[in-house]
């Protein structure tokens, strides 16, 4: 099977789409993206256990992941000899990676080495050479949704997230918190009348139309409730919703998941990561399952300001650290596998002595991926990603 | 009939406005003076008040009157209202140290509740300040008559932009618009400058407070040129953002005792409140900036370095455009900011001259009622619409709205600030807030007199946005459409919303 084939051409014949009134003749089987951001700097090593290194179990005395044993209920999942699943996405993560729909890429990351964490989100989103002038208002994803042709981009954000900054206007709308369209169809009506012919017309079409999406997926989500489904909270909520959103009609999402900063208590097979970890698991498995079908035909790439440090703190925490673990989850991807440069962990691989260090930058990386999904030629590459060239990690 | 003050109040005015001929009754047409959208600009949105002073002091007059407010007093309940703030009666050096000696405690404690309990309430505290200083900056935007100010204030904080959550950037807010900004908001452009490279805010902001001989910091010393005063192409480089990070070595913020000194840099020592000047971090070498070798040492080399930043050409034309982007539209016509330039030039960067420049420009007449109203401006002008001089008692939802509009003052976590520029503020999503916000100031259901102390709430209902300030200002510039959707409106609560939502209300 080309998996390749596959993700370009697709299985639905999706219609023609209209958005706001624009005709978007968004080819059948066009990819569909989904970035999600974790903000705070998760602790990677904590998710994706090392457990083949005893340096691993020696730098984390208090904090460490039980190595992969069946007898426990709270070991690790073995993904190969080296690495192996938090126990809390077992359930979540562990059906996709073993179905070949996840993969895992560590010492993933940036070379900003700030370890700020706005710093180093900020230098994510704009997607731009660290070194060098940069332009504070064009995001790495409007760039991509600039290249491509009827991406209908959307961040499911309270406000426009740096990434989608740009020239121009790009659908954002929260939905953690949504209510039902405040307006009736007269007041919506009226509303749209009076911009008609004004150059905002179009941006005040599709607000409108998206508030009503939204009344509408609500709807969906109450019926599907009535016929019995568990009620969901939290991101696995805005999980759902968002496949709800991106079944239909974007391609190109954002959204972000906050609370990893884990300096103190952070736990280890459960507690404070871990939860948060088995939240973010099921929200992404339920993003899965909701696209019914267009899940083969949808990339969702998980990335972090940066790792942690590689030992444990004296607050039984991790500290900002550098190289993270990134993930990539998708219907048809060649997942199953962990992808990207790799070196032994061991004091001395360490970077300053202390965190992961960065050997898969994720402009590289991203680069790549964006050039299989869309066929996009290395100019359009180099619009989106400037100065990194692209690496294949054989993602798609 | 809970409109009974409001509609009282304008009676009032509408005697004022009888003599300028403009007040006009329903269905009434006529063409508004073209002064109206000129007041639209010199303000966050024209109220009575704005009116029966223009009136007064006519067009002229009034400019000057807005270039030089003095204190520009506000309301005396207003004026009790800030002075019983924490962050009125504190100082941000003060505020500073309790802070820090605060953190310093709870991180001994040994892990367990009491710490965490200890850490929950400083950080509450923290947000309590932050909203503080935003319901501050809000409460003289809406009430005060001092206007142009007012938008100056808003201008240069986000000009030189700091971010609430970086550091312990959030207790020094109130300080850093009360002391670094508010006393030069329409004096000196080099005065903003140099209270804001001494103001801790910024230092820890910018990172100075890190940078010192040695173990370079170039975070500030690249913004002080690229987003304060040069702008990105004015022709600096890199070795000049190198250069100039040196000259600002030992910039920083002082702890509670004083730096022990060798006896002959003692005398380069300087501390005003939390700002410090510490010689012992400070590179002495010779420094070389935008083609000129520095004279001065010490801390009369930063200023040194600042007077030669702000007298270049590049900085006039820079912040020329800018104000001109902010209140006259996108893409500024080339001679105004030339004009505004020279005169920022001619009167050694002063702002009200400036401002004079812009504001008796054609250029400006020119452009009226085409530049979308930033969130800030949206929200300030639509509650002074709805209930005019009339002060609303809880803070919060208009704090709510610019937060859900994503321009919260202090909330921009890079150091560009917010953009001065259109399309920032018109995508779908906005639209749409947009007319949620619209809906809920023009049914009354917002809150906004719900007294923030939990007391009972007075019952005001919705707003008339049927008012004299209407009739004068708005009415006469409406479009066809916008008519109609008014005609359409099945009662004055869903009239409010599409006059709040209309495209001659969203732009000035």
């Amino acid at each position: 099977m080309n998996r390749r084939h596959f993700l370009r051409t697709g299985l639905a014949a999706a219609p023609a789409l209209t958005v706001a009134g624009r005709l978007f003749a968004a080819p059948a089987g066009t990819p569909r993206f989904l970035c999600v951001f974790l903000r705070g700097g998760y602790d990677c090593a904590n998710f994706l256990i090392p457990y083949s290194s005893s340096f691993y179990y020696d730098s984390r005395p208090k904090i460490a992941v039980a190595k992969p044993d069946p007898t426990i209920t709270d070991g690790a999942l073995a993904l190969d000899s080296d690495w192996a699943l938090a126990p809390a996405v077992r359930d979540s993560m562990g059906p996709l990676y073993q179905r070949g729909q996840a993969l895992f890429i560590p010492f993933a990351g940036t070379d900003d080495l700030t370890r700020s964490h706005f710093e180093t989100q900020d230098s994510i989103e704009l997607g731009q050479p660290v070194q060098g002038q940069r332009d504070f208002r064009s995001g790495f994803l409007a760039r991509l949704a600039g290249t491509l042709n009827g991406s209908t981009p959307i961040a499911f954000t309270d406000t426009l997230p740096l990434s989608f900054k740009g020239d121009a206007g790009i659908a954002s709308i929260s939905l953690a918190r949504v209510g039902k369209s405040p307006f009736d169809d007269n007041e919506t009506a009226t509303l749209r009348a009076m911009y008609t012919g004004n150059r905002l017309e179009p941006a005040v079409t599709e607000g409108l139309e998206l508030q009503q999406e939204v009344a509408k997926a609500m709807q969906d989500e109450m019926q599907a409730a009535n016929r019995g489904a568990i009620s969901t909270k939290g991101f696995e909520l805005t999980a759902e919703r968002m496949a709800r959103f991106m079944k239909t009609q974007y391609r190109l999402g954002f959204v972000d998941v906050g609370g990893w900063d884990t300096h103190v208590n952070e736990g280890g097979a459960r507690g404070q990561l871990a939860t948060n970890l088995t939240s973010l698991g099921k929200g992404l498995a339920t993003f899965a399952d909701t696209l019914g079908d267009e899940w083969n035909n949808t990339v969702v790439f998980v990335l972090s300001e940066f790792g942690r440090t590689f030992r444990e703190n004296g607050n039984q925490g991790t500290d900002h650290g550098h190289g993270s673990v990134y993930w990539v989850l998708g219907g048809k991807i060649n997942g199953g596998r962990i992808a990207g440069e790799q070196v032994r962990i061991a004091r001395n691989t360490l970077f300053q002595d202390r965190d992961y260090p960065v050997l898969n930058n994720y402009r590289n990386v991203l680069a790549g991926m964006f050039s299989t999904m869309w066929g996009l030629a290395p100019q359009q590459l180099e619009v989106v990603f400037p100065g990194a060239p692209p690496v294949n990690l054989r993602v798609i | 009939m809970q409109n009974h003050a409001i509609k009282g109040m304008y009676v009032a005015v509408l005697a004022a406005l009888a003599l300028v001929g403009c007040a006009s009754g329903p269905g009434a047409s006529h063409p508004a003076s073209p002064d109206m959208p000129w007041l639209e600009r010199l303000s966050f949105g024209v109220n009575s008040q704005v009116l029966t002073r223009y009136q007064k002091l006519g067009r002229e007059g009034y400019l000057t009157e807005q270039l030089q407010p003095g204190d520009g007093r506000v309301p005396d309940s207003v004026a009790q209202e800030i002075t019983d703030l924490k962050i009125s009666k504190t100082d941000g050096g003060t505020l500073l140290m309790t802070v820090t000696a605060e953190q310093k405690r709870i991180n001994a404690l040994p892990e367990g509740p009491e710490k965490q309990a200890a850490r929950q309430a400083l950080n509450d505290q923290g947000n309590q300040i932050v909203y503080e200083t935003r319901r501050r900056e809000l409460l003289r935007a809406i009430y005060s008559p001092a206007q142009l100010k007012e938008q100056m204030m808003w201008f240069w904080l986000n000009h030189f932009s700091v971010f609430e959550q970086k550091a312990n950037v959030r207790w020094l807010l109130g300080d850093y618009s009360e002391r670094a900004i508010r006393p030069y908001a329409l004096g000196k452009f080099r005065d903003l400058v140099m209270a804001t490279l001494k103001h801790p805010a910024m230092l820890q902001y910018l990172d100075n407070a890190q940078n010192s001989a040695g173990h370079i910091n170039e975070n500030y010393a690249r913004e002080l040129m690229e987003l304060h005063t040069l702008g990105v192409d004015a022709g600096y480089t890199q070795q000049d953002v190198q250069q100039l990070a040196r000259v600002l070595t030992g910039v920083g913020v002082g702890g509670p005792d004083e730096p022990k000194l060798k006896p002959e840099l003692q005398t380069f020592y300087k501390r005003e409140g939390a700002f410090e000047f510490n010689p012992a971090r400070h590179d002495f070498g010779s420094k070389r900036l935008l083609g000129h070798v520095l004279t001065k040492h010490g801390f009369p080399e930063v200023t040194e370095a600042v007077d030669l930043l702000v007298r270049q050409k590049a900085c006039a034309l820079f912040i020329s455009r800018k104000l001109a982007i902010y209140f006259a539209g996108d893409d500024p016509p080339a001679p105004l900011v030339n004009r505004m330039a020279q005169t920022f030039q001619d009167s050694d960067g002063d702002i009200a001259a400036v401002l004079h420049t812009l504001f008796t420009s054609p250029e400006l007449a020119a452009q009226a009622g085409r530049k979308f109203k930033d969130p800030m401006q949206y929200v300030v002008s639509a509650v002074r619409m709805a209930y005019d001089t009339r002060i609303v008692e809880n803070m919060h939802p208009v704090a709510n709205w610019l937060n859900a509009l994503g321009e919260p003052t202090f909330g921009h976590q890079t150091p560009d600030g917010y953009s001065m520029e259109d399309p920032a503020w018109t995508s779908s999503g906005q639209m749409s807030r947009r007319f949620e916000i619209a809906r809920t100031i023009g049914f009354g259901s917002a809150g906004l007199f719900d007294p923030e102390n939990g007391g009972p709430a007075t019952a005001v209902g919705f707003p008339m946005l049927t008012t004299p300030v209407y009739y004068t200002v708005l009415e006469p510039s409406l479009s066809a459409q916008t008519r109609n959707a008014l005609q359409r409106a099945r009662s004055q609560q869903e009239w409010n919303l599409y006059l709040l939502a209309s495209p001659e209300f969203n732009s000035r």
